[in-house]
């Protein structure tokens, strides 16, 4: 099973007349640790559900660990923890018996049955950093509590598939680091992790591969190295800015204050050229898109935004 | 996943407090009934009760005769009500489907948790009643035997298994509340508006029976058969109603499980 762990073609959903999911092809493959960005209401969750069979797809197909959905759920789901929109828990029960009740749904599969129950349980939650959890109920959580019992129910069975939409929602920046490392500390053991999210840094930040959703279509999906790819571009900061402007002439493509950008095929060719002609270079780097430039680019604007449209008559 | 669901509804707080208020009305007549000592005249109020005041023994059928009708298919519709809809506001359905738990089988364990709270709550009656009744109305010798409504007697023997098999018909009616609910909540996005439709069904087809112009309709209601466990006390029985009566449930609930199935199989879980 190398290749794609998530691979969809066409996948397409309309709620009434709504395209919701517009004939997206998805792949990701083993090990990855991908980044599905997109706006809110561009069709992320929507999506999400489909590859975990909550919603069934217009059109298209969708394979999850090389099988199809929603057909295999029962071989594949016990191979793939989710988060789905937010935690869901039992308020009345305490986190630990939550975890017990979702551990003892469905079929014990290879994770094991009930004798080996309260250790995948008290292991779960060591991870997400809940051991010490007492017996006061869900509803007496704080979102950050409820966020990581969501995170150890997805871990309760070792998958081999992480789904997360949101994961870091509602944690602070202490937490949001924790689960990072955590997740990208599971990668390493070689989980797949497909990370949904509409935060431009968390995916930057973890991400090796980048799909990109805008209302409903997939405008862009590569590693994230491509897309941070050189622009051509190499940003100079001197304090002899006006010597070098003059020297590179033409090259100088943009200038603010002591910032420069020079169009340079090659920095290291560039750097020697300003110092021997006596300029003071105190940063010379190739220029790299960010991740937000590349997202801008390819999508039309956010999805929660409704623009008065001018009725021609 | 069915003993999943049975954790959680004899874990549930709020199933002890409904068998509990429902027991209390029971209690409440006993303890009027022994205190006035004024029974309902012959062939009012609640079936059995005027038995009651000569013999304790035969308080739980009194009590379940008073909350069969009318508080039990209430809890049933809350609970079952609760099914899907109430996991779809908590946010844990979509966790349930993906642990993964099959849609059919979530239906069938959530079927089998409302008939053993509705079973849970007819027992806890039962004995109360029992036991409220025998402290507080006295008790006849149970070898003379207890009086039918048609005058002769009945062994103890006798009369447990009919109690048995009126226990049984009132399960099957509640199933059949039971089914309807669980369609509703199929059907809606908050428990509440699940129960209050299977309720709503209740009481149209209650009003409907007492109405003349209504009576094509009358042997489909749902309630039309519901007290037709009486007879089971009458020598011998009278078997006639009962038998429609399990026939119509069994309609009822095939006809709205398999539409709560069809429905909740091919549906997109959104919450």
């Amino acid at each position: 099973m190398s290749g794609s762990v998530i691979r969809t073609a066409g996948l397409t959903k309309r709620f009434g007349r709504v395209t919701a999911v517009d004939g997206v092809d998805l792949d990701v493959r083993d090990g990855d640790v991908y980044g599905f960005l997109g706006a809110n209401g561009s069709g992320k969750t929507t999506t999400v559900r489909m590859l975990l069979g909550l919603v069934l797809a217009t059109r298209g197909d969708a394979e999850v660990l090389g099988l199809s959905m929603p057909r295999h759920r029962h071989e594949v789901l016990p191979q793939v923890g989710a988060l789905v929109e937010g935690p869901g828990a039992y308020d009345q029960l305490s986190g630990r018996a939550n975890l017990r009740l979702f551990d003892a749904m469905g079929r014990a599969g290879a994770a094991g049955g009930r004798r080996t129950r309260e250790r995948r349980v008290g292991e779960a939650l060591e991870r997400v950093g809940l051991a010490g959890i007492d017996r006061r109920p869900v509803r007496a959580y704080s979102l950050g509590m409820r966020q990581r019992l969501g995170l150890a129910s997805a871990l309760l069975r070792s998958p081999r598939l992480l789904v997360l939409d949101e994961p870091t929602n509602g944690l602070d920046p202490q937490g949001i680091h924790e689960i990072r490392e955590l997740l990208l500390e599971l990668n390493r053991t070689g989980v797949t992790v497909f990370l949904s999210s509409h935060l431009l840094a968390e995916i930057e930040q973890m991400c090796t591969r980048v799909g990109v959703l805008d209302r409903g279509r997939l405008v862009l999906q590569d590693e994230l190295s491509t897309l941070h790819g050189p622009t051509g571009r190499t940003e100079v900061v001197t304090v002899d800015a006006d010597r070098a402007a003059t020297l590179l002439g033409d090259a100088v493509e943009h200038r603010e204050g002591d910032r420069l950008l020079v169009r340079a095929g090659d920095p290291g060719r560039l750097n020697r050229h300003l110092v021997e002609a006596g300029c003071r270079v105190s940063l010379l780097a190739p220029e790299r898109r960010s991740l937000e430039d590349v997202v801008l680019e390819a999508s039309q604007g956010t999805g929660d935004r409704r623009d008065r449209q001018e009725r021609a008559s | 996943m069915i003993r999943v669901e049975l954790v959680k509804l004899l874990r549930s707080r709020r199933t002890w407090v409904t068998i509990a208020l429902i027991d209390a009305l029971p209690v409440l007549v006993a303890i009027l009934l022994a205190v006035t000592g004024v029974g309902p005249r012959p062939g009012s109020g609640p079936a059995f009760l005027s038995a009651v005041l000569t013999d304790g023994t035969l308080y739980p059928l009194a009590a379940l005769a008073m909350v069969v009708p009318l508080f039990l298919p209430v809890a049933v519709a809350v609970t079952a009500g609760e099914a899907v809809a109430g996991e779809g506001q908590a946010g844990t359905l979509r966790y349930v489907l993906i642990r993964p738990v099959g849609r059919t089988r979530l239906l069938v364990a959530k079927l089998v948790a409302v008939i053993v709270f509705a079973l849970l709550a007819v027992v806890v009656v039962a004995v109360t009643a029992y036991v409220v009744g025998v402290t507080l109305l006295g008790q006849q010798d149970v070898t003379t035997g207890t009086a039918t409504f048609s005058g002769t007697s009945l062994t103890t023997p006798e009369l447990v298994a009919r109690t048995l098999m009126s226990l049984g018909y009132a399960m099957l009616c509640m199933l059949g509340v039971a089914a309807i609910a669980l369609f509703c909540s199929t059907l809606v996005d908050t428990p509440l508006a699940a129960a209050l439709g299977a309720i709503a069904v209740l009481i149209a087809s209650t009003l409907l029976l007492t109405l003349d112009a209504a009576s094509a309709l009358h042997p489909w209601l749902i309630t039309r058969y519901w007290l037709a466990f009486t007879d089971l006390f009458r020598d011998p029985i009278f078997w006639r109603d009962i038998l429609r009566g399990v026939g119509l449930q069994l309609l009822y609930v095939a006809v709205f499980l398999g539409a709560a199935w069809a429905n909740f199989t091919t549906k997109d879980v959104t919450r």
